[in-house]
Formats: C-alpha cells, structure tokens, sequence
C-alpha cells in the first residue's frame, strides 16, 4: 500500500507540462532511432544522453526511458513490415509478424505487437512498484561483502549462462574491468594505467566507450550490408485495433507465461533475447495447433514481443534496486544517473524520492502515451525508412561526437569514441559480446571499492565471502553459475536434466 | 500477394556484390585481436605491478585489482588465441569481402577526417562539411539537397546545443568571425 501511495507521489512529480512535453519528444526520438536502420534502444539513448546534461535528474531520466520505450516500439514496425529486425530480441516477431504483413494482416499484426509491448512492460513496471522498494530496503542491510557478492554473482551468470563462448565473454568482462579501473585509484589517489598521459587522468569515460561501441560500430555494420528495403505500408484503423484487443482475452494464458519468462530473464541477466525466443517457443509447444506457427499466427507476435518487453523493462528493477543493471541499455541509463550526480542502489530510493517514484511513474504513463502514439502514427516513421542512409549515416556521426564531447568537454574522448567504434565493429563481428564489456566498466570501480573495503576489514582473509549466511550463498550461487555448463553437463551425464532426456529421447 | 501491395521500396545503387572476394578470414582476425589483447594484458599487468599489486600495511595496493584481472585477461586471450589457432584450420570464415571493406572504408576515413577537421574547424563547420560532402559522394544525392540538409542540420544542433541547452561545442575560426 505504501508504494501505491508513493506512486500516486510520483504521478504528482511527473504531471507537469515541462515533463509531459519531454515525454513526448523522448518518445518520438525513441520510435525515430527505433525505425532506423543502425540504430536501436541503447544505441539511441547513448547518443542522445547530452541532450539530458542541463535538465534535472528527473526530466532527464524520463526523456530517456521515453527513448528507451520508443525504440522498442519501433523495433516491431520494421520486424512486421520490412521483415528486418531493429534488435535481436526482434528477431522472433518476424517468424509470424512477416508472414500476417504478407497476407495483408499488417496493421493487425502491428497492433498485436505494439499491445503485447505495453502489456509485457505493464507487469514488469508493476513488478518494480512492487518488489524494488522491498529489494531496495532488504539491501540496505548490505555491507561491502554482500555488495562484491552480488556484483560477483552478476558478473558469474554473464559467463555462466551466457550463449557467447566463454573465453570471450571473460574476456569482454575483464576487459571492461580492467578499463574502469584506468585514471585515479579513487583510494589511493594512485595513478594507473595512465603510461604519462594526462587526459587518460580523468579516466575512460563509460557513455564515451558506448557511444562508440554501439553508435559507431553500427554505423560500420550496417554500411557493410545491403541497405535495399521493400515492404509494407501500413495505417492502422480502430476497427482493427478494437478487433485484436477484442480477442486478447483469448490468448491471456500466452500472454501471461511470456511476461512472466520475461520479468524472470530480466532480473537475472538472461536478456531480452533469450525471452523473446523462450517466449515464443512455448507458445509453440503449448498451442492446440503448433504447425501453424511461422505461417502468421498472431500468438507468435504476442509472445515474444511481451516477453521481450517484460525483459527489457524488468532489467531497470536490479539496477534501481541493487545499482546492478541487467541489460546494456539500463547500464546507460545508470550511467546516466551517475552524470546526474545520483548514486543507483538502495540509497536512492530513500535519498530521492521524487526522483525514483517519478521514474516508475513516468514508466506507466510513457507506456500508454508510447501505445497511442505508435498507432496513430505507424505511417509516417515507416516513411522514414525511405531517407536515403547516406544521409542517415552522417548524421549518426555527428551526434555521437557531440554526445561523446559533451560529457567532458575533451576532444580526447571523440578519439576515443572512435577507437571504441573500430573495437565495437571487430568484437562484434568475431562474437566477442559487448553487453558484459560495458556492464563491467560500468560496475568496475563499485566492485573494485566493494572488494577492497571487505578485504581490508578483513585483514585480507578471503573468508569474509562466507563470513554469514547471506554472503555466503550469493558468493556460492555465484561460484555455482560460472561453472555452470560444467554443472550442467555432469547432471546430463547422470540423466538428471531436461538435456540428457532430450538427448536419450 | 500482388505486387501493389508493397508499397515502400528503397533501393541501394551502391550495396556490395555478393560474389565479392574474401579480404581476410574471421579466425585471422581472431588471433590478431587476441595478439593484441595479450599484448595490452601483459602492458596492463606490468603497469599494475609496478604500481603494487601486493598487500601493504593499510590492504591490497592500487595495483592489486587490475593486476589479477590483467592475468585473467591474459589467461582469456591466450586461450582464444589457441581455440582460434584450432578452428582455423578447420574452416575460414569470411571476416569482411572487398566490396564490404570499401563500403566500412566510405564511413571511417569522412569520420576519421570529420574528427581530424573539428580540432581546427570546429565542430559545426565539420559537421556541415561531413554530412554534405557524404550525401554528395557517398550517397550521390544532388549538390542542392546535400548543401541544404547539412545546413538545416548543423544549425539544428548548433540551437539545440549551445543556444537552448548551454552545452558548448568546440569552435573554429568561422564562429570566432560571428563572435562566438
């Protein structure tokens, strides 16, 4: 009841024209980067953080999860349309979304997708009113033990259960790390890593590597292909819309179960992908008529969209709640917070209040206005894929230079934002992942903090990771998730897992 | 489905032939990037080392840290240098084709040009240099649209930037010229 009273504080936070109006034009700019091709949700809000740098934290904060919830709007319009998934978490919407825009269901279709998007992200939004302050109260109780513990345990399930071969995601992670320890040892007042140079001093800025990484090396990749687009135009009517919100309640079972695996692979660090794929595979295996699937089934664009849409909202609740985000894009927009002058963690929501509760708030109404707007404009951004991408491309450029000078004002970091595109590129293309990279120079230096408290409170004995129960267990989980498919592979030995049954059958 | 029905059609005149040749495999690639991240794990590691990676009086050194994850890191990359190794006598994946690395070569070298060109332009007189001159060259778009979108887009930054959100970009000698 509490949070329900706190939630109401928010709305009353949020309802200002100022904030309504940067809603608004956060929104627009998220479906714009959503729709084009080379850009997408962390991307868009990696490159459009400077716009944010003179607001106050709130505003700032909302027009960014307003560019977050844009983008995944506008991921399912060229998914459906164009058959050319924005993200890979779209890639399971084009199984059946494709073929009911062939069949001339299009605007069925989008309507099916942009309604399973605002249903997945209303539970998972309602999880985190829930269950974020309740988390978020219990880690207050944390000391630096628990703090590594549960940095370690992120970390863990990156390698352990991720699909990337592990060296390369330990590789990926330790670089990350090893980055965001560059500059001043914030303990010591050490210089590492520097080799003389004074502008390595300030560091290496988290926003200046993902501008790059994601902005710029995906300028490169997408160039490398063929950017020759034939598709669909689509209106949606409010004949249709009607018609497929009529029959939603036939498919709540569906609907349940995909946002349910998606809040679950939100939280832990499974991702949006690993939902929107998991999401759509038991719809599969559960439907009257399974054959029918991949052939314009409108369950196959409910489940995977609301999966992936839980995900993607649920990944914001570890990083309000533990500052430990769960996908790529809410490691941006913690570091956004971090420009803000704002600690994530449990600290915040007793700390900033306003701040925390008009978030949550402005994920509710970002929602709704995000639905109304896709489906009254679904037109015009589809038009937008008929600007030519060389003069797309350009522009791309010219706003991640001004995102990575505006945050130090260095031109040093347009140099780095460079050399962090061309890694970005190369990582990309030899499946070298970039989501533990930059969740590891984002987490860096809390680890580092983290352990080093807890090894100089203990005198340096490892123990003090199993020093109670709590750690304890964090630490063990941890432990037992990178060597996960190790575990895993000895319980499919001995016939104990879903694998060796399938593998026997 | 007839052929009215698709409705947005855009085309790439300058899209990569499929039959281009190979320019490199993706397990070269491989063990030069774990080449280099092996080189940089045993640069890193020496720097921490020297820094202290051991234990003094007040706990672990500023070193002590980034000194384990360089040996993690070292360890990552040599074994991905082995793997690699391994797999690529097995099979050579195309890594990038030629008509694909002239295509990456048409954005990086006007990025390339358009960061060297900031330091002594500014940043705006770049931006209207980069997008005009890629739109014209690149994208064979006529001079007119070319010159006008640049325009219309670097004064758009230039308002929303430093007239409306204060954030102030490096300046050249043309905006030195108006005062600014």
């Amino acid at each position: 009841m509490e949070a329900l009273g706190l939630l109401l504080h928010g709305f009353a936070v949020l309802l200002t024209w100022k904030t309504l109006v940067l809603m608004m034009v956060g929104l627009v700019l998220g479906i714009f980067v959503g729709v084009l091709p080379g850009l997408g949700g962390p991307n868009g809000v990696a490159i459009l953080l400077p716009l944010t740098f003179t607001m106050d934290p709130t505003s700032a904060i909302v027009m960014l999860s307003c560019i977050y919830w844009g983008a995944l709007f506008g991921g399912a319009i060229t998914s459906i349309l164009f058959n050319i998934p924005g993200e890979a978490w779209s890639v399971a919407t084009t199984f059946d979304g494709y073929p009911m825009a062939q069949q001339g269901r299009a605007a069925e279709a989008l309507t099916a997708a942009f309604t399973s998007s605002f249903i997945g992200s209303l539970v998972a939004v309602m999880l985190i009113t829930f269950l974020a302050p309740m988390i978020s109260s219990f880690a207050l109780k944390f000391g630096p033990p628990e703090f590594f513990a549960v940095y370690l345990l992120t970390f863990c399930s990156f390698v352990g259960l991720g699909r990337e071969a592990k060296h390369k995601t330990v590789i990926s992670m330790s670089l990350g790390l090893l980055l965001a320890g560059v500059g001043m040892d914030t303990v010591s007042g050490n210089l590492r890593m520097t080799f003389g140079s004074a502008e390595l001093l300030r560091g290496i800025n988290f926003l200046v590597a993902v501008i790059g990484l994601f902005g710029i090396s995906e300028i490169l990749l997408t160039m490398e292909e063929r950017l020759a687009l034939r598709g669909h135009a689509a209106s949606i009517s409010l004949r249709v819309v009607l018609g497929v919100w009529r029959d939603l309640p036939k498919y709540w079972v569906t609907l349940l179960r995909s946002s349910f695996i998606g809040c679950w692979l939100g939280i832990t660090p499974g991702g949006a992908i690993a939902a929107s794929f998991m999401g759509y595979n038991l719809a599969k295996r559960f439907a009257k008529e399974p054959e029918g699937f991949g052939k314009g089934r409108i369950e196959g664009v409910f489940a995977p969209e609301t999966a992936a849409h839980a995900s993607g909202t649920s990944a914001l609740l570890p990083m309000l709640a533990l500052g430990i985000p769960g996908s790529g894009t809410a490691a941006i927009l913690l570091g956004g917070l971090m420009v803000w002058g704002l600690n994530p963690g449990p600290l915040l929501f007793v700390e900033h209040k306003d701040f925390v509760w008009g978030l949550i708030a402005s994920m509710y109404l970002g929602n709704v206005v995000g639905l109304v707007l896709v489906l009254t404009t679904v037109p015009i951004f589809a038009s937008i894929l008929r600007v030519p991408f060389a003069a797309v491309a350009p522009m791309i450029v010219v706003s991640c230079a001004i995102g990575a000078y505006a945050i130090q004002n260095a031109i040093f970091d347009i140099w780095l934002m460079l050399g962090f595109g061309i890694v970005g590129y190369v990582f990309k293309k030899i499946g070298i992942p970039l989501a533990p990279f930059t969740l590891a120079l984002v987490l860096g230096n809390r680890a580092e903090d983290a352990f080093r408290l807890s090894m100089i409170g203990s005198g340096g004995n490892l123990k003090v990771f199993w020093s109670n129960g709590l750690v304890g267990s964090i630490t063990t989980l941890a432990i037992l998730l990178l060597f996960w498919p190790v575990i895993d592979g000895l319980l499919a030995r001995v016939g104990l897992t879903q694998r060796a049954k399938v593998a026997q059958s | 489905m007839s052929q009215t029905d698709l409705e947005i059609v855009v085309d790439d005149p300058t899209a990569p032939e499929d039959d281009s040749p190979s320019v490199v495999s993706s397990g070269t690639i491989e063990i030069l990037v774990c080449l280099l991240l092996l080189a940089l794990a045993v640069t890193l590691g020496y720097d921490n080392w020297r820094t202290g990676a051991a234990w003094d009086a007040t706990g672990p050194e500023p070193g002590y840290f980034p000194f384990y994850l360089s040996v993690i890191l070292g360890g990552g990359s040599l074994y991905g240098l082995i793997a690699a190794f391994a797999a690529h006598r097995a099979a050579r994946e195309t890594f990038v084709t030629r008509a694909q690395a002239r295509r990456v070569m048409a954005v990086f070298v006007p990025t390339l040009l358009f960061c060297l060109a900031m330091q002594f332009l500014g940043l705006y007189v770049a931006s209207f240099l980069l997008i005009s001159g890629f739109m014209r060259f690149v994208g064979k778009i006529a001079l007119w649209k070319s010159l006008l979108t640049a325009f219309v887009f670097t004064a758009v930054m230039f308002v929303t930037f430093d007239v409306a959100f204060d954030v102030i970009m490096p300046k050249g000698p043309l905006e030195a010229a108006f005062g600014r």
